[in-house]
């Protein structure tokens, strides 16, 4: 089966994933990989890269290290470097070579574990998979081992953000617009899973009312915490003013009965008239297009272009992945919103609405991003 | 520098030169990437070849770093790719799928480019492909179209020659065999034209003799001629292995005249040259005497502040930092991880003679934390990049891979970069992240 693009981008990978979503919990990563090729992660897929000092690091893998199955640098190199920083824990990530060999991942976690005395986790990673398979495996397990209970009430049913990166959401602006939206709608602000909180405030994540999961990646982690501590979760961005509303309601609904709702999937899907199409990751795809539906009175379907559940694909919407495929797809559509690095596929009369997503783009259009929470969509206005 | 996740434990990582081993004065381990992207990749050097068009195959995560340096070129239309999925390489199908794929892209293509690079990985040589049959088949499909065979194998980095190396000689497989012509000469491996005011110029055009270089190519055509020279000069040591490669499959003499701060290193150059051309060397000592000038009066700009160098900005760092030093110019710090052969000399004479400078590596993780626990912004003058961000200094002269800095000329301007760099600051933050020196690029 070959998979192959002609001339549009390509997403971010599952390491930058699991990179992405530890960035600032004060854990050290390491990516099991050639020298270098930590730079497109730090270059491309990582914002805070200059501004925020996170041990991140590649262990500069060689062949003939994979070849001789030198498992024995990789440990020491992690545990002298454990020791050097005092990391709150260990994450090793596997990429293409590795996962050649059959490296052993979680036997190495565990070597790691016994001789740095730093608890060590093991991420599937291959380098093969998409940034939502390698954050939705992090986040799943901050909610396994270091999210907890503390048993506090709060006077406001307090919500926590799950499954946010900046491969989603940009900028760290967008992710205070979403607790300033929750807190203007009688909320109290929980933790954030994970930008923009301290690795210490997951501990508390188990007391939260409800737990609004704004990317694929954040499902898995909602999950967990329903599982363990009976938090439900809602799934969707408050993007646009009426999809908000609409939002706020499902949250006070999913906190009051202890029931979890996909509000971005609820969406009119309409009949053959469909011809307005969202293209990218399923939550935040599936939240414009209902805020879009919602405010022009148009249905909106989504083009899923990456790995996503069922639970997230509404009944209109399509997965595709490859470029001819999509190219094919986009002449049914008479407008599409997409990142603008789509654009060349989609046909000149296709009204095309440029919206850059940082997991598609890198950093080409970050100034672009807008925050739409909230607010009245303009896509239009912008180009 | 706002906040930070971490490594408040860090030990920096620098050593007193006099206490520094020579070829890696830092052991390896875990790898930092410092945020200073002005380097050129294997993308940026391959577009040089004019109207080419590149073809990567490698996992999701390798293909990430080079179809981005060409989103921000704006050039994706000259970029095409496909992934490998778990089941490739257990199939045993990696070569039908590069043949398939490459066909699906050059049917999509409006109009077929005269030369596709394919890119193979690691994983593809790891799984032993065979890479020669891929090209064959390719060349049977598709006549008219030159295919090379391209690397993006960092993890074989210390097996062979390493990847720029193997890019600049790859770069220049589809010159073929042709006539010689005796007045024309080719600059081999360098990523950017000679400045016009270089002596090297003069002292070709002096003699009647032209100068190519695959930078000035407008054309594939215009690329292909430069088969019809007779000499290959390379500036640069991962260019060397593309002159000698030349040298021995179209009989072009190569010759290595690498970039020198060193007055009789690059008198040393220009008489190799002349020599080698059957050219009288020229009068050069007042072009001399100015170089030297210049240095003087970047030392009185300078006034004493401490100066910073790194790897990235010129091959022999060390080099550099014995000839400013020399002419009163303080360097304290040289941010180096591997010191090249060519450089052991002059750090062998600061070992003996300036003890106290500073010797950092780059990519060790403690690293990470020095630029934020740098106690005194701007207090450093630095050349290059990485010399910039860790010493956290808006001063600096923005120097990648010695660009436009060649023979006296070169020192001039190197000279001229450091006077304005003392007076002049620079938004360093985006300065320094733009990626490939002198590229195009959307930010």
């Amino acid at each position: 089966m070959i998979h192959y693009a002609r001339i549009i981008s390509c997403y971010s990978a599952d390491t930058s994933g699991v990179c992405s979503a530890l960035y600032e919990l004060g854990g050290l990563t390491v990516v099991h990989d050639a020298s270098g090729c930590n730079s497109t992660y730090a270059t491309h897929d990582e914002p805070r890269w200059y501004d925020m000092d996170s041990m991140i690091y590649v262990s500069g893998l060689t062949e003939i290290d994979a070849v001789m199955g030198n498992d024995e640098k990789f440990i020491d190199d992690v545990c002298k470097c454990a020791q050097q920083l005092s990391p709150k824990f260990i994450t090793i990530c596997g990429s293409p070579m590795p996962a050649m060999t059959g490296t052993d991942f979680d036997a190495l976690a565990s070597i790691i574990e016994q001789r740095s005395g730093i608890r060590t986790h093991a991420m599937h990673t291959n380098g093969m998979k998409s940034y939502l398979c390698g954050a939705s495996q992090a986040f799943e397990m901050l909610a396994r081992c270091y999210c907890g209970s503390k048993g506090t009430k709060s006077a406001k049913p307090r919500v926590n953000i799950i499954g946010a990166t900046p491969l989603d959401l940009s900028r760290q602006e967008i992710v205070e617009s979403v607790f300033r939206w929750l807190e203007e709608n009688g909320f109290e602000r929980g933790c954030c899973m994970a930008m923009g909180s301290r690795f210490e405030e997951l501990e508390s994540a188990g007391d939260a009312a409800c737990s609004l999961v704004v990317s694929a990646s954040g499902l898995e982690a909602a999950k967990v915490l329903e599982e363990r501590f009976s938090v439900p979760y809602v799934v969707g961005i408050p993007l646009g003013k009426e999809f908000a509303a609409l939002l706020a309601q499902d949250v006070r609904r999913a906190a009051a009965q202890k029931k979890s709702i996909i509000s971005c999937v609820e969406r009119n899907c309409g009949q053959a008239e469909n011809t307005v199409a969202v293209v990218g990751e399923s939550v935040y795809s599936g939240s414009l297009a209902k805020a879009y539906s919602l405010q022009t009175g148009k249905p909106v379907r989504v083009i899923h272009t990456l790995d996503t559940c069922a639970e997230l694909v509404a009944a209109c919407d399509k997965k595709i992945a490859d470029e001819d495929k999509l190219e094919l797809e986009f002449e049914h559509c008479s407008q599409v919103i997409a990142d603008p690095l789509f654009k060349p596929i989609v046909h000149l009369g296709t009204d095309f609405l440029p919206l850059a997503h940082e997991a598609f783009s890198g950093r080409c259009f970050r100034k672009t991003i807008p925050d739409l929470v909230d607010k009245t969509i303009d896509l239009e206005k912008r180009s | 520098m706002l906040k930070k996740a971490g490594g408040e434990n860090t030990v920096l990582k620098g050593v007193k030169i006099a206490q520094a081993s020579f070829p890696r004065p830092f052991d390896t381990g875990l790898e930092y990437s410092a945020p200073a992207r002005g380097d050129w990749n294997i993308v940026h050097v391959g577009l040089l070849i004019p109207q080419s068009h590149q073809i990567y195959f490698c996992a999701q995560g390798c293909l990430r770093g080079v179809v981005q340096t060409t989103a921000e070129m704006e050039a994706m239309d000259r970029l095409s790719w496909a992934y490998l999925c778990d089941e490739d390489y257990a199939e045993g199908s990696l070569e039908t799928n590069i043949i398939d794929s490459v066909s699906e892209v050059i049917k999509r293509m409006g109009k077929r480019p005269p030369c596709l690079l394919i890119f193979l990985s690691c994983m593809h040589l790891f799984a032993g492909v065979d890479f020669d049959m891929v090209i064959e088949e390719l060349e049977s499909r598709f006549g008219g179209v030159d295919f090379v065979k391209c690397y993006m194998t960092p993890t074989m980095r210390f097996s062979g020659l390493a990847p720029m190396p193997t890019m600049y000689k790859q770069l220049y497989q589809p010159l073929r065999m042709t006539e010689k012509n005796s007045k024309s000469v080719n600059i081999i491996g360098y990523n950017w034209q000679l400045e016009n005011s270089c002596e090297l110029r003069d002292i070709l055009s002096s003699a009647g003799v032209a100068l190519r270089e695959i930078t000035a190519c407008k054309t594939y055509e215009e690329y292909l001629e430069m088969a019809q020279s007779a000499v290959n000069i390379t500036i640069i040591p991962e260019a060397a292995a593309a002159g000698a490669d030349l040298e021995q499959r179209l009989g072009q003499k190569h010759i290595y005249l690498p970039v020198s701060f060193d007055a009789q290193l690059i008198m040393n150059n220009y008489q190799t040259l002349c020599g080698q051309l059957g050219i009288p060397m020229p009068d050069l000592s007042q072009q001399q005497e100015s170089a030297a000038q210049a240095l003087k009066d970047a030392a009185k700009a300078l006034s004493g502040r401490p100066v910073a160098v790194d790897y990235l900005a010129v091959h022999k760092p060390f080099e550099l930092s014995r000839v400013l030093l020399e002419n009163g110019i303080n360097v304290k710090r040289v941010f180096v991880d591997v010191i090249s052969g060519e450089d052991e000399q002059a750090f062998s004479y600061l070992k003996e003679n300036y003890p106290d400078i500073e010797v950092y590596p780059t990519v060790n993780a403690s690293m990470r934390f020095f630029a934020n626990e740098q106690q005194d912004e701007n207090e450093f003058v630095a050349i290059g990049q990485k010399a910039a961000y860790f010493c956290a200094t808006d001063y600096f002269a923005d120097l990648v891979c010695a660009k436009g800095i060649y023979g006296f000329d070169g020192i001039k301007r190197l000279a001229a970069m450091l006077t304005e760099a003392a007076a002049v600051p620079k938004d360093r933050r985006k300065v320094i992240q733009h990626k490939g020196m002198g590229c195009q690029s959307c930010l």
